[in-house]
């Protein structure tokens, strides 16, 4: 029997939680901090996947039109360019990572922003430390 | 060897071999700044050894063993690598083991850096910026001052580009196959925009800086040398007949002189010569792109003895293949002018007319300057001062400035 998605017990949702901050503010906090949010919630069964981004000025865009791949330096532009989804990819280095995110659909339409994903993990900052 | 000539003679090697050197530490330390302290340690162990030892039969082999070994001896020193650095693991590096240059890498390092610099990724004013810097060994203040860029912004777009390719990993290779003509693309850009910097001068008050024209040539060879593509070739042959009249594009007080009045005994021959070739060498392979095509423009001007005898018709064909591959506002204007003279102003003026009223080129100082041009010719001076004056109100180069000074002066005048 079908039941509400209402009702307790019902199929949860998942949800995507972009942070946004100035990089400098963002910058001088102390990871651990992160890593024990992350920590405690998926303890809780409520994360499934988290990771930190490099700066900016390490992204890459890359476009597909009329079967052709373009790659610009930067983030998408184009302001009536919405975050419509993600693919979290692994690949050798960034020339791997262009062309797995050319084969995105979307890519031929809108853009897929590529940005390396940070090791936050393996090499946590302290934060204000470092530059 | 006496010590002045040895020092004459490792100053040659630098000039020949450094590039080369750089390119294969960079391979072999896998980080820009590492490589560039190891080429400069590299050179200071020839000074010590060489006096005694002698110049070894391979410099480059040698030098490449010497910059490794120094490298990876002062982060021993240091003793800052951990288990993640391959060099831990490197124990055959020493000063005595020359690189092998059969290994197919070496051939290929320079390939691989030009590639690297430009990659698509970074921004293109540090494309530019840091070909200039790792390819070809300009220093940052040689490129700040040929850019007209402060040094410090040029430094640290350098710096952020090395930044870009160690944190998003841009690799250090050729582009796989089914990349390489895209890539190439960006490459051939960066090399054409480096040589019109050098040969138009856009803004500043010489109308040639002969430093990076000469640079982008010396590119376009290294290139073509190395992966002779066809539009490899066609920008070489490009850029060597456009810079084949150098001398006849300016007067000795700097005044620019207009392609029909240039003494053309002046282009140079051998420039001529070799670009005529590499263009029959380039169109065989019959896949001609927008560079190809526009060095065969250059071919049919260069081939004429005067503007009068020149090949218009061929011209305007050429124009007509280019326009179907690049159909861009500019490409149209300079058939319009192509027409013009094959068919006389008024059939030029015409297109131009319908060129500027599409909207595509109202900012476009030279679209001004040709309708301009035309109605000067059909005797319409009104409208050639008009159109002249919109032309002067657009451009930001002096010599530019003067000469349509001087036509607006005439035009008063008559």
């Amino acid at each position: 029997m079908l039941h509400s998605d209402f009702e307790s017990g019902g199929l949860s949702m998942k949800y995507l939680c972009l942070v946004y901050g100035e990089e400098r503010k963002i910058g001088e906090m102390d990871d651990h901090k992160c890593l024990a949010c992350d920590a405690e919630l998926r303890a809780g069964g409520q994360c499934i996947a988290s990771e930190a981004l490099e700066p900016v000025a390490t992204a890459t865009t890359v476009r597909v039109r009329n079967g052709r791949v373009s790659v610009t330096d930067g983030p998408f532009a184009e302001t009536k360019e919405q975050l419509a989804g993600f693919y979290l990819i692994e690949a050798r280095d960034l020339n791997e990572a262009i062309q797995i995110a050319a084969r995105i659909p979307p890519a031929a339409v809108g853009c897929v922003e590529v940005r390396p994903i940070r090791p936050i993990r393996e090499q946590p900052r302290t934060g204000r430390s470092h530059d | 060897m006496p010590a002045a000539d040895l020092k004459q003679r490792i100053e040659g090697v630098y000039q020949s071999e450094s590039r080369a050197v750089l390119a294969t530490l960079i391979r072999l330390l896998g980080d820009f700044d590492r490589a560039e302290e190891a080429l400069h340690e590299a050179f200071r162990a020839a000074l010590e050894k060489w006096p005694a030892q002698g110049v070894p039969e391979n410099p480059r082999a040698w030098l490449v063993s010497a910059g490794r070994f120094r490298s990876i001896d002062q982060l021993r020193r240091q003793a800052r690598f951990d288990s993640f650095d391959p060099l831990t693991h490197d124990t055959a590096a020493d000063e005595t083991s020359p690189v092998d240059e059969a290994d197919p890498g070496v051939a290929d390092d320079r390939l691989r850096l030009i590639f690297t610099c430009c990659h698509p990724a970074l921004a293109p004013d540090a494309q530019i910026a840091l070909t200039l810097r790792e390819v070809c060994g300009l220093t940052t203040e040689q490129i700040a001052q040929a850019f007209l860029t402060p040094v410090p912004t040029l430094a640290q777009r350098i710096v952020r580009a090395k930044a870009k390719i160690r944190d998003a990993r841009i690799p250090y290779e050729v582009p796989a196959p089914a990349d390489l003509a895209g890539r190439l693309e960006s490459v051939l850009k960066v090399i054409y925009l480096v040589f019109n910097e050098g040969y138009t001068a856009s803004s500043g008050a010489e109308l040639m800086r002969l430093d990076l024209a000469s640079e982008a040539i010396r590119l376009g060879r290294l290139l073509v040398e190395m992966l002779p593509q066809t539009e490899a070739i066609g920008l070489l042959a490009l850029m060597l007949l456009h810079d084949s009249r150098r001398a006849a594009r300016a007067s000795a007080a700097g005044e620019l002189i207009v392609l029909e009045d240039q003494d053309r005994s002046l282009w140079s021959r051998a420039q001529i010569e070799e670009g005529c070739a590499l263009v029959a060498r380039a169109l065989a392979t019959r896949s001609p792109g927008p560079y190809t095509l526009q060095a065969a423009l250059g071919a049919a001007h260069c081939r004429a003895p005067s503007a009068a005898d020149t090949d218009w018709n061929e011209i305007v064909r050429l124009y007509d293949l280019l326009l179907r591959i690049e159909p861009t506002p500019i490409v149209a204007l300079n058939r319009a002018v192509a027409v013009a003279m094959r068919d006389g102003p008024a059939a030029g003026l015409s297109l131009v007319d319908e060129l500027l009223a599409a909207g595509g080129l109202t900012g476009y100082r030279l679209a001004h300057a040709a309708r301009a041009d035309l109605c000067r010719r059909l005797g319409r001076n009104a409208q050639a001062r008009e159109a002249y004056s919109q032309a002067l109100a657009l451009t930001h180069s002096q010599p530019e400035r003067r000469f349509l000074e001087r036509r607006l002066a005439q035009l008063a005048e008559s």
